[in-house]
Order: structure tokens, then C-alpha cells, then sequence
């Protein structure tokens, strides 16, 4: 076993701040949706719209910190028969105690099926959370500007189906972080210190270079 | 207690730097010391002769008034509207009813349909502009106030008494709330049963009844808003305006005109305190939708249903039959049937764009569904569209089953075709409809009509304003508003169903994988 600076200063802030805003998002958005009644609707909707503005800063600074270190390649999609392997793993070799297939480095820090699920997180289900909203937050402009000739609905349901997306996107994430480590909360640790047990390189199958 | 001195003695001296227009009277004349005014005036037109001899154009500028014709041509449909011309389902039409409906208007005379509207001593001046509160029209005289002393309810032994004319001549200035309320407060036969936003609580209304006209706070008078010049007077209901575009009312930018919210408020009202949501609101809602949560508010009924259909009851011993509520409201009337009223009215809510269309006096209708006395114009797609609160007055009243035209029943007069002397539906539409040159083909029966009156007076204190989640919110107040999506309010109930199916499917799926390892791990330690 070795301790490995997995997660940066600013990889960290940036996971905790999203989470936190992510879970106030879902809370007061489907509150606003009617879901529930929590805050009442109106600081529910200045709430939601607040954190929005401030998720979005975040999102856009996380972009530039992806493209400008070179962090985006850890999103790369893995080569099939590697995604197959981590399927086996999940649906039966997890059950068997075997050993995790894939081995955690600074610059292979997903596993494939991660890189899948947040690949799509972060091209797919934030751009459309995203998109939606901020059509969604500008819709009292839309018509001086003259711009969409359709009404606010396929606005709000784009944007409730992403949320709703998000949210279960949340349970798996929640479930693999909190329970799949070696340790008890291992991977809960590693987010909070930077550093993560991992295995000893020598005796896993080497995944640097070769997945890049 | 030195800072309490201190700040008697400045509040005493603000109040004696008050600027000379804000104390009393402005006019320039004192109409006591003229002696044209002295009298004695033998009647309202004597006095009428009086005023003109230095108001030369005013009876001119009146006659030209919706308030003296009664006629009302709608330039955006090309409708003749007015009292004169339309159906109700109040007291259902003028014509055959004159001396009865005229007790309202500013005139003398107009008994029947010969009135000759050109006749300038005919207008009545002192309605408008007596400041005494003495100046009463008789509820049957045309117009006239009784120049002896009359019963009234006839019979009831109750005197009403003429009013000095010299006394009120002396004593004319600008209208009050009192001069235009009473007409407009009392319209359709009472206190607050046509409005329901303008009742008797409207003379001196408080502060949670009216923030602009509260007695003790703005005291603003009608006019205030519905500027006049040259006796023509801003704001009409036949044609209101459902959208102002144009902002804050600027002279000589803009039209004068401070009948609508947005004339002194402006289009982006709520400032940089609150939540900028709110002026957002501006192209969808009328101000009042939001600001008038409730109608008859003042302490009074409104009106809210009246079937004609069931008038002419008798109780037990062969007398006409009159049952009042706990309050004093008739809810059983033998002369005009059954009636509902109701305070605190929630408004209903319709997509308005300043159009209404009225069921006009021989204009065919659909018996087959509730016929409606005007027809609301607007909808979600049309930018001059705001969504407004409408008092809805429903109820039953004649019509002729075969022509399918609502009828012009003839109520009031000493004649046997009068409804209110012989209780016989049928002579009473037959005279009524004959005064407005309509067949009747003799038969008739009752049909349920509505009537849509855009709710403007009655602003309630900002606090009371509507909460978001009064709207925002599953069946809320605007539920039946289509052609928009409302957060909180609508939802595609499929997506829901779908997402929280997805969103469950995956918290099972977890849970039974989680299982499975639990189990499976166990097994391990045990193997």
C-alpha cells in the first residue's frame, strides 16, 4: 500500500463546493418545481437562482482548470475491453473479493467506468442543466430580445429531466464513493485529504500511457 | 423626555411651513357671494341655468361624455356600447326602465326615449359638484331630486327630504369621492352590488382597503387617477387599458392620463429592495392581479349571483316575500329573485387585452351554454395581453326562447305591463322588447349569464399583496390560466413520473447490489 496525492487543493475545492451547491440545487429546484415545501416558493426560487449563479462561476473556473492543466485528458474514454473489465467487476468480481481491476495514479485517477459516468457529467447532464437554466433565469428577456419563439415549457422540461438526471446520477456516485473502497470511507477520506491508499503499483496491471 | 420637546417643537414647525396648497380650498372663487346662486331655485334646472350663465361650454363638454350619453362607441371593436345600448345581469337593461335607471344619471328628465340630449340645462351639476353631502337624486324621478317632501320606500312612512339648492349652489367645488360614489358605489340598485372593488366603505376607506384612497393616509379622490379635462373623464370600462407600456406619465411626453398603476409607478415598480423576480412579472400580470388579493374588502357585500327566475314569490299569508341574511343582505327578493353576496371575494383570473365584446340589446345567443354578457378578449400569445382579476357576476334572467334574444324585461313604471306592478313575465318582456323595436315571439324562459368587471380599486397594503406561492403552487390561483408554464404550478406529470421511477430504479438497484456484496462478502469470511 502507498499514499498517493490524488486530488489537488483545487480539485478538492472544486468536488466539495459542486456537491454542496449540486445538493442545494436539487433540494430547492424541486421544491420550486412543487415537489415540496421547505423554504416556501419564493426563497426557494432565490435560493435555487443564487446557488445557480454561484455553481456556474465555479463550473466555468473548473473549465479553465481542465483545459489549462491538462486535467481534461483524465476524461478520455477508456478502450472497450477495459470498460468490459470494469464492468465484470462491478456485476461479479466485487462479489468474488476480487481485486479492483484498475489501478489509481495522479494521472489515471478514474477508473474507466468513471471516466464514462463523468465524461458524461460533465459534457452531457451539466451543459444541459446549465443551458436549460440559463434560459430558464434570462426567459423575462426573451421576448424583448426576440429571440425564441417557443414559450417557457420545453425550457423547464429540459431543465427538471437534467435535474432529475443529476439526482440519480448522485445515488450511484454516492453509493461506489461511500462503499466501494478498501477502507471504510476511503474514498470519502481521499476527497477530504488529497491523499488515497492505493495498491502497489507492481502488482497491478500498469494503466499509465497505455489508456491515454 | 428632551428628545420628545425636541421633536414636538419640530414636527409643530413643519406643520406651520406646510405649503399654502396643501391647506384648504383653492379655488379662486367663492361661489356664496354670488348672487346668481342666491335663489330660490324652483328645481335642478333653474340652478343648471344659473351655472351655465358663467360656465358657458360646460353643458357643451358634458353632452360630448359617456357619463351624459350613455352610449359608448368602441373604436377598438365597432361596438355601440353604453348603458343605453347594452344587457346586463344586474337590473338587465335601460330601455322601458328610464325614470328608474336615470336616478344615476346626470341629467334631468330622461323618463323615456324621447329625452332630448341636446337640451344643455338638463345637465345636473350638483351631483358631481355639491360639497355639502345634502344633494340627493329620488330614486324614481328621472334624474330630479324630489322638490317636496317624498316617502321613500314608498309607503314605508320614512320622509325624504328636498334639498336646499340655493344652500348646495353656494357651496359647488371640485368632486369628491362622495359626489362620484354616489353614482358608482351604488350602482345596479344598492351599496357594493355591481362592483365589489367600489362600495360605500370606498367614502372614507382605510388603509387595508385602499392604499391610494385610505382617508387617514394619500386620501387620493377619483381624480386623483381618472384625470378629467373638459369634464371628460380618463379610464373607461368598455375600454380599459389592459397593458400601459409607456411608463410613468410625463406632461407633455405622454397622454395625461393616471388611470392606469403603471402612469405613476412606472413598468419596473419594486424597486432595488426587492426581489428582482418581481418586475419581471410586469408582461404577464396586471398590477392588480397581485395587489388586489381580494374584492369587498371595505366591510361590505358584493353581489355575486341574482336569478331572475324565482321572483314573484308570496310567503304564507299572500304577502310579498323579502328574506335577509344575518347581515341585512336580501337574499330573496319577490321583485328580483334570488341573490347571493359574498365579501372578501377571491378574484377569478382571465388573459385580458383591453377587448370586450358585449352581448348588445336583439343580438342572437346560444341558449345551449351560459350565455355570456361580455366576452373577455386575449390570450397568452398576444404581447397587449396581461392576465387581470375579474369580479364574475353570475345569475338567470329572461329571454325570448324562439327569437333566442335576451330580453329587455319592462320593470318599473305605474303601467299594468310594469313586472313590478302585475308580476306577468310575459306582458313585461313584451313591453320591454317592443320599447327597443324587437319581436317577441311570446315565448321566453330563464338563462344562466355571466358578466366579467375587471377589478381595479381596492389596492391593498403592499404586505397584503399575493404571495409567490399563492400562484406558484399546485391548484393556485392561476390554475386555469393556460398558454403559460408556472413553476410550482405546472409539470409535465410524465417526466415527474418517469424521474422519480429512474431516480427510485437506481436508489433500488444500489441498494440490492450493496446487499449482494454484503452477502457475498459474508460467505467469503465464512468459506
Amino acid at each position: 500500500m502507498a499514499r498517493t496525492y490524488l486530488y489537488s487543493r483545487f480539485l478538492r475545492f472544486w468536488h466539495w463546493a459542486q456537491a454542496l451547491l449540486v445538493l442545494a440545487l436539487l433540494i430547492t429546484g424541486f421544491e420550486v418545481h412543487g415537489s415540496f415545501v421547505l423554504f416556501g416558493f419564493e426563497r426557494a426560487a432565490d435560493y435555487h437562482c443564487n446557488a445557480a449563479w454561484t455553481l456556474l462561476a465555479i463550473w466555468f473556473l473548473a473549465w479553465f482548470w481542465h483545459l489549462t492543466t491538462g486535467e481534461w485528458k483524465q476524461y478520455i474514454p477508456s478502450p472497450l475491453h477495459r470498460i468490459i473489465a470494469m464492468m465484470r467487476y462491478y456485476g461479479l468480481g466485487i462479489f468474488k473479493g476480487e481485486p479492483h481491476p484498475f489501478h489509481k495514479s495522479q494521472w489515471q485517477r478514474h477508473n474507466p467506468l468513471q471516466r464514462m459516468a463523468y465524461l458524461s457529467l460533465h459534457v452531457l447532464i451539466g451543459p444541459a442543466v446549465w443551458i436549460s437554466g440559463l434560459l430558464y433565469i434570462a426567459y423575462p428577456y426573451w421576448d424583448e430580445r426576440g429571440l425564441l419563439g417557443f414559450g417557457l415549457t420545453p425550457v423547464a422540461v429540459a431543465h427538471t429531466a437534467a435535474a432529475f438526471l443529476m439526482l440519480a446520477f448522485l445515488v450511484v456516485h454516492l453509493y461506489l464513493a461511500l462503499t466501494t473502497s478498501e477502507k471504510p470511507f476511503g474514498y470519502l477520506k481521499g476527497m477530504v485529504t488529497g491523499y488515497e491508499e492505493t495498491h502497489d503499483e507492481s502488482l497491478q496491471p500498469s494503466s499509465r500511457g497505455g489508456d491515454v | 423626555m428632551r428628545k420628545v420637546v425636541f421633536l414636538v417643537i419640530v414636527q409643530g414647525a413643519l406643520l406651520l411651513n406646510l405649503p399654502v396648497w396643501a391647506q384648504g380650498p383653492q379655488t379662486t372663487a367663492d361661489h356664496a357671494k354670488f348672487e346668481e346662486l342666491n335663489g330660490p331655485f324652483a328645481d335642478g334646472p333653474s340652478v343648471t341655468r344659473a351655472c351655465l350663465g358663467c360656465h358657458t361650454e360646460a353643458a357643451k363638454q358634458l353632452h360630448k361624455t359617456t357619463h351624459w350619453t350613455w352610449a359608448f362607441d368602441n373604436a377598438l371593436t365597432g361596438e355601440r356600447l353604453g348603458k343605453k345600448n347594452v344587457v346586463n345581469n344586474f337590473c338587465v337593461a335601460t330601455a322601458s326602465n328610464w325614470a328608474r335607471c336615470t336616478s344615476c344619471h346626470i341629467g334631468y328628465g330622461w323618463k323615456d326615449d324621447k329625452f332630448d340630449l341636446a337640451r344643455e340645462d338638463a345637465v345636473d351639476c350638483l351631483v358631481c359638484h355639491d360639497t355639502t353631502g345634502s344633494y340627493r337624486k329620488f330614486p324614481t324621478d328621472a334624474g330630479h331630486p324630489n322638490y317636496q317632501a317624498k316617502q321613500w320606500p314608498p309607503k314605508k312612512g320614512k320622509l325624504w327630504q328636498p334639498p336646499d339648492l340655493a344652500n348646495i349652489a353656494q357651496h359647488v367645488g371640485k368632486p369628491t369621492r362622495d359626489n362620484c360614489g354616489s353614482c358608482h358605489f351604488y350602482g345596479g340598485g344598492g351599496d357594493g352590488v355591481k362592483h365589489g372593488h367600489l362600495d360605500s366603505s370606498m367614502h372614507r376607506p382605510d388603509h387595508a382597503t385602499d392604499v391610494h384612497m385610505d382617508a387617514s393616509g394619500l386620501n387620493f379622490s377619483c381624480q386623483t387617477c381618472h384625470t378629467a379635462g373638459g369634464h371628460e373623464i380618463a379610464g373607461s370600462r368598455y375600454a380599459p387599458q389592459a397593458a400601459d407600456t409607456q411608463g410613468i406619465d410625463i406632461p407633455g411626453r405622454t397622454d395625461g392620463n393616471h388611470a392606469t398603476c403603471v402612469s405613476c409607478h412606472g413598468d419596473a415598480p419594486h424597486g432595488d429592495q426587492q426581489n428582482a423576480k418581481l418586475d419581471q412579472h410586469v408582461s404577464k400580470l396586471a398590477c392588480v392581479t397581485c395587489h388586489v388579493p381580494e374584492f369587498a374588502r371595505g366591510g361590505r357585500k358584493t353581489k355575486m349571483w341574482w336569478d331572475w327566475s324565482t321572483a314573484g314569490r308570496k310567503d304564507q299569508h299572500g304577502k310579498p316575500l323579502v328574506i335577509k341574511d344575518s347581515d341585512g343582505y336580501a337574499t330573496y327578493d319577490f321583485k328580483k329573485g334570488d341573490f347571493e353576496w359574498q365579501a372578501n371575494v377571491v378574484p377569478e383570473y382571465r388573459w385580458f387585452n383591453g377587448e370586450v365584446r358585449y352581448a348588445r340589446i336583439g343580438q342572437t345567443i346560444d341558449d345551449s351554454a351560459v350565455v355570456p354578457i361580455n366576452r373577455i378578449e386575449g390570450g397568452p400569445d398576444d404581447p397587449q395581453s396581461r392576465i387581470w382579476p375579474f369580479k364574475v357576476m353570475r345569475g338567470r334572467q329572461p329571454y325570448d326562447t324562439q327569437n333566442k334574444v335576451l330580453a329587455v324585461p319592462h320593470l318599473f313604471g305605474k303601467d299594468d305591463e310594469a313586472y313590478w306592478k302585475s308580476f306577468d313575465w310575459g306582458r313585461a318582456i313584451k313591453a320591454g322588447l317592443t320599447a327597443v323595436d324587437q319581436p317577441f315571439s311570446g315565448d321566453y324562459d330563464f338563462i344562466e349569464t355571466e358578466y366579467y368587471w375587471p377589478i381595479t380599486h381596492m389596492v391593498a397594503p403592499k404586505e397584503q399583496a399575493l404571495a409567490c406561492d399563492q400562484c406558484h403552487r399546485r391548484d393556485g390561483r392561476l390554475a386555469n390560466i393556460d398558454g403559460l408554464y408556472m413553476p410550482g404550478s405546472d409539470r409535465w406529470e410524465w417526466l415527474d413520473l418517469i424521474g422519480w421511477l429512474a431516480v427510485l430504479g437506481t436508489l433500488g438497484g444500489v441498494s440490492l447490489h450493496g446487499a449482494a456484496r454484503m452477502v457475498a462478502a459474508r460467505k467469503r469470511r465464512k468459506g
